[in-house]
């Protein structure tokens, strides 16, 4: 039975669940963590991104066989570091969504780069957030919220 | 036809929802089994709980504290003022915009709206644009409900008012309101301490509404209403939707458009986990189970055979081929004004062009989906709803009930771009087909959640239809544009669809929007237009008629300035003399982009040029200026965009510069990739890797003016998408001398 934690609570997976099941839909279908998304289910829209061990993660690739034992996962509804509570505020105060159901994989994105880099150039931002998609194009306030955030941390 | 050819293969018990699992201090964890992969584990963020809050409040309306002045509002006793939105909230900030209104004549603090999504309601939630019917689109949001969100806020603050007057024995005049408080001198008084005696003050027919130079929050910065729940993971989409006992259904859609199933190829399911039920319904087969993984695993072990004789067999170089000889015959005429192909003869210079627009899908961030439940004799539906009455009179019909039998729960919608108002209620009534096929079965009453991948969602259908234009103008010897003519070819949005009636002489309105409408002066104008019937299915896709009106007059205008020597915003200009709108923008924007001064230099000798277009498009105008930069091996990226909007009054000036941005953004992945392409009857994309749309570094630099306005305010959700693609085809232009003539846009190897 693996077992690992999501936002630091224990989850013990029974045996008899299908390994092939991704951990984006146990987050969503079992634990009601509905915060992650899913738009593509193919690791190219970002959606689903949650962070595993510190690390951004499509967790539409990432089928529960393959998680370790004891793996640390942090979904947006677990997302309490600094880093992040500086970009949700600086997220609100740009208005930066428009519909919203990218940002919570945009927001786990940035925050594993603030986590590395507090003052990210636009490269380093292009480089961390290419792989999660907004269509409704909130690319420019994502960036500035994401400079913004790194700004208000010193 | 039995709808549903095969009985549960596994009837596992509902899956028992576990009590929350989350206090803090105790040794916790969660235990996930077989059996409880698709049920509810953990009640974090349910619908459920969202709902007892909306029965509780139901209640205490029923108990009476509760003001409601009017259906757009309420004040309970704890002075929230609950705004109930008609329009859906899909990114274009109407759960914002409209309780503004309401927060502005009713001078309430802006912490004390609450904002909820109104039911479906012809009669009370009426589009004013549109009706009688209840609908999101055509940037009518923020136009439509103006006065009205206006007027419900003035009545419900000109009653407390009374209610205040009455108490203190003081004239309703010498009373004060003022972020929430109610005044005479010393004395105060709260919404919420007033509320139960403004209830009994009679509802004034035509409250006063306030001079705009006393707005305190129209025309200035309010935050979006949604921003937190949209930060921190919490906003709830029909996608989030988990009620007890519910289903999801994933179906198999046919490889080509139209073809019927012959049959449904179930035995590879048996032993699969989590199977429910396996329902055909109209356009292919559905398989039930208690989640998504389990539905979508059993959807695809499916081996349908398909009866492809009433299927789709053509292609897009098919479809092209016969645009391109319909073209060569005169269509249903949109417009004629003088005599074009008289003045087009005798023109000086002519100019001939041909364009080709490919089908386009609208991929919104949240494939479609919907949650629906039928019971003895009602239903109730959850959905980002676009289209309420549409919808729920064709789930009615489908399902044997009457309209108002059908509830429909309003949701954030994570995007839609037209998409989510679907003239045929396609995915919806695909929803209602599976569980009337459930029903037939004598399983009424559970909910089942529809759920469309990514590759459903974008080869299912719908899609923004294909075009072709033809267009001709001539210019005299002065450079004067002296004739105009152009043919659109492609299919009708309404035709065969409950708007249909819409179609009047032979012109679909949203096949020729923003060229039969053509803003420049020109005497001799003459647009027609070809509606073949394709047995592809289409729909609008934001700013409808102007995603390629405005793509094909805003270059060849362009190109006419360029035959004839002339600036490009010189020569706007002076055929846009009598266009206060367009030329405010167009003024604006070139202004604002430093038109005609020399642009930094590229990167390693790159060449960069710019280019302007303009457009109308719901009453509001938009020009951009783009800047591109053009490298050796033609590659290009579009750098800088400098926007500038009319929309009338500014209701929230940051909302209408994010819906520009956004719309930038969103044309800009038509412009550069968006192209479905069909091959033997079916769609050859299937997700982000062959659909292409932008990514953060392929946005360029926004810069968004607004226009000052006192006028009634114009929609903003769309018209920051039509003049984008031009503009970019203009700047390559510049700075290649090629023009393009076939989106997406390529300078070729
Ligand atoms: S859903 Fe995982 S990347 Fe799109
Ligand atoms: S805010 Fe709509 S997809 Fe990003």
């Amino acid at each position: 039975m693996p077992i690992f934690f999501v936002n630091k609570v224990r989850v013990d997976i029974a045996a008899g669940v299908p390994g092939d099941t991704p951990l984006l839909w146990i987050l969503r279908d079992s634990l009601n963590l509905t915060g992650t998304k899913y738009g593509c289910g193919k690791a190219l829209c970002g959606a689903c991104t949650v962070l595993i061990e510190g690390q951004p993660t499509r967790s539409c690739q990432v089928p529960l066989s393959s998680i370790k034992l004891g793996t640390d996962v942090t979904t947006i509804e677990g997302l309490k570091t600094r880093e992040a509570l500086a970009l949700q505020a600086a997220w609100e105060k740009l208005d930066v969504p428009q519909c919203g159901y990218c940002q919570s994989g945009q927001l786990m994105s940035a925050a594993a780069l603030l986590a590395k880099n507090r003052h990210p150039s636009d490269a380093d931002i292009d480089n961390a957030m290419a792989g999660n998609i907004c269509r409704c194009a909130t690319y420019p306030r994502i960036r500035a919220a994401i400079k913004d955030a790194g700004k208000s941390l010193g | 036809m039995n709808p549903m050819r095969m009985s549960p293969l596994q009837s596992a018990a509902d899956t028992p929802a576990r009590p929350p699992a989350t206090g803090p201090g105790r040794r916790v964890f969660l235990k996930v089994t077989a059996a409880a992969a698709g049920g509810l584990t953990l009640g974090i963020f349910s619908v459920d709980a969202a709902q007892a809050a909306t029965a509780k409040a139901a209640r205490s309306v029923a108990a009476g504290p509760e003001f409601t002045p009017n259906a757009f509002l309420r004040i309970a006793p704890d002075s929230s003022v609950t705004v109930i939105v008609k329009h859906l909230e899909m990114g274009q900030g109407t759960y914002t915009g409209l309780p503004t209104l309401v927060a502005e004549e009713l001078d309430a603090a802006w912490s004390q709206l609450r904002v909820e999504g109104a039911p479906a309601d012809a009669k009370l939630y009426n589009n004013l644009q549109w009706g009688p019917m209840q609908g999101t689109g055509g940037s009518s949001s923020m136009a439509n409900s103006f006065e009205q969100y206006r007027q419900a806020g003035a009545a419900a603050r000109a009653m407390l008012v009374a209610a205040a007057a009455a108490r203190w024995k003081v004239p309703a005049e010498a009373i004060a309101v003022k972020n929430g408080v109610v005044s005479h001198g010393g004395r105060k008084a709260s919404f919420g301490e007033l509320a139960t005696a403004a209830a009994k003050e009679p509802v004034p027919a035509s409250p006063k509404l306030k001079d705009p130079k006393d707005f305190v929050y129209i025309g200035r910065h309010v935050p979006r209403s949604d921003a937190r729940a949209k930060s921190t993971g919490t906003a709830i989409y029909t996608q989030d939707v988990k009620l007890p006992g519910m289903l999801t259904a994933v179906v198999a859609h046919p490889p080509r458009f139209g073809a019927k199933v012959k049959n449904i190829g179930a035995d590879g399911l048996k032993g699969l986990p989590g199977i429910r039920f396996v329902v055909e319904v109209p356009n292919g087969v559905a398989v039930v189970a208690n989640g998504f993984w389990d539905a979508k695993r059993g959807r695809d072990a499916l081996k349908i055979e398909w009866d492809e004789a009433t299927g789709f067999k053509y292609s897009s170089s098919d479809v092209l081929a016969e645009f391109k000889r319909l073209a060569g015959t005169p269509g249903a005429v949109a417009r004629n004004d003088g005599d074009a192909a008289g003045a087009l003869a005798r023109a000086a210079h002519k100019l001939d062009a041909a364009y080709e627009f490919p089908y386009l899908a609208h991929a919104a961030m949240e494939p479609m989906n919907c949650v629906i439940r039928l019971d003895a004799d009602r239903a109730e539906v959850w959905n980002g709803e676009q289209f309420q009455t549409v919808d729920q009179g064709a789930i009615a019909k489908a399902l044997g009930l009457e309209p108002a039998k059908v509830t429909i729960h309003q949701l954030y919608a994570g995007g839609s771009f037209g998409r989510r108002a679907n003239p045929n209620s396609d995915y919806v009534l695909e929803a209602a087909a599976i569980v009337k096929g459930l029903a037939a079965q004598g399983k009424r009453g559970i909910p089942v959640k529809l759920v469309w991948t990514r590759e459903d969602d974008m080869q299912a259908g719908y899609f923004r239809p294909a075009y072709y234009h033809s267009l001709q103008a001539g210019l005299d010897a002065d450079g004067n544009v002296v004739a105009w003519q152009q043919r659109i070819v492609g299919q009708s949005i309404l035709d065969g669809t409950p708007m249909a009636g819409m179609i009047k002489n032979g012109i679909d309105p949203t096949s020729v929007e923003g060229a039969a409408n053509l803003p420049y002066a020109i005497a001799n104008l003459h647009v027609d237009l070809h509606s073949p019937q394709i047995g592809v299915p289409v729909q609008w896709w934001r700013s409808v008629g102007s995603t390629h009106t405005a793509y094909s007059t805003e270059t060849l205008i362009d190109e006419l300035a360029a035959t004839a020597g002339k600036d490009p915003v010189a020569f706007r200009r002076t055929l846009l003399a009598r266009q206060p709108r367009h030329l405010s923008v167009l003024e604006l924007a070139a202004q604002k982009a430093g038109w005609g001064e020399p642009l930094a230099p590229g990167r390693n000798g790159a060449k960069r040029g710019r280019g302007i277009a303009v457009h109308e498009s719901f009453g509001t105008a938009v020009a951009q200026v783009v800047e591109v930069t053009v490298d050796a091996d033609k590659t290009f990226t579009v750098d800088r965009v400098v926007c500038a909007v009319n929309c009338g009054l500014a209701v929230n000036p940051d909302v209408v510069r994010a819906q520009m941005e956004g719309g930038i953004g969103y044309g800009l992945s038509a412009a550069l990739y968006g192209e479905i392409t069909i091959k033997d009857g079916g769609v050859e994309q299937s997700n982000f890797n062959d659909y292409r749309v932008l990514r953060i570094n392929e946005m360029p630099a926004v810069e968004v003016h607004i226009v000052p306005s006192a006028e009634a305010p114009t929609g903003v959700g769309e018209p920051g998408v039509p003049p984008i693609a031009p503009a970019v085809a203009n700047a390559l232009a510049a700075v290649t001398g090629t023009r393009l003539r076939k989106l997406p846009l390529t300078l070729g190897a």
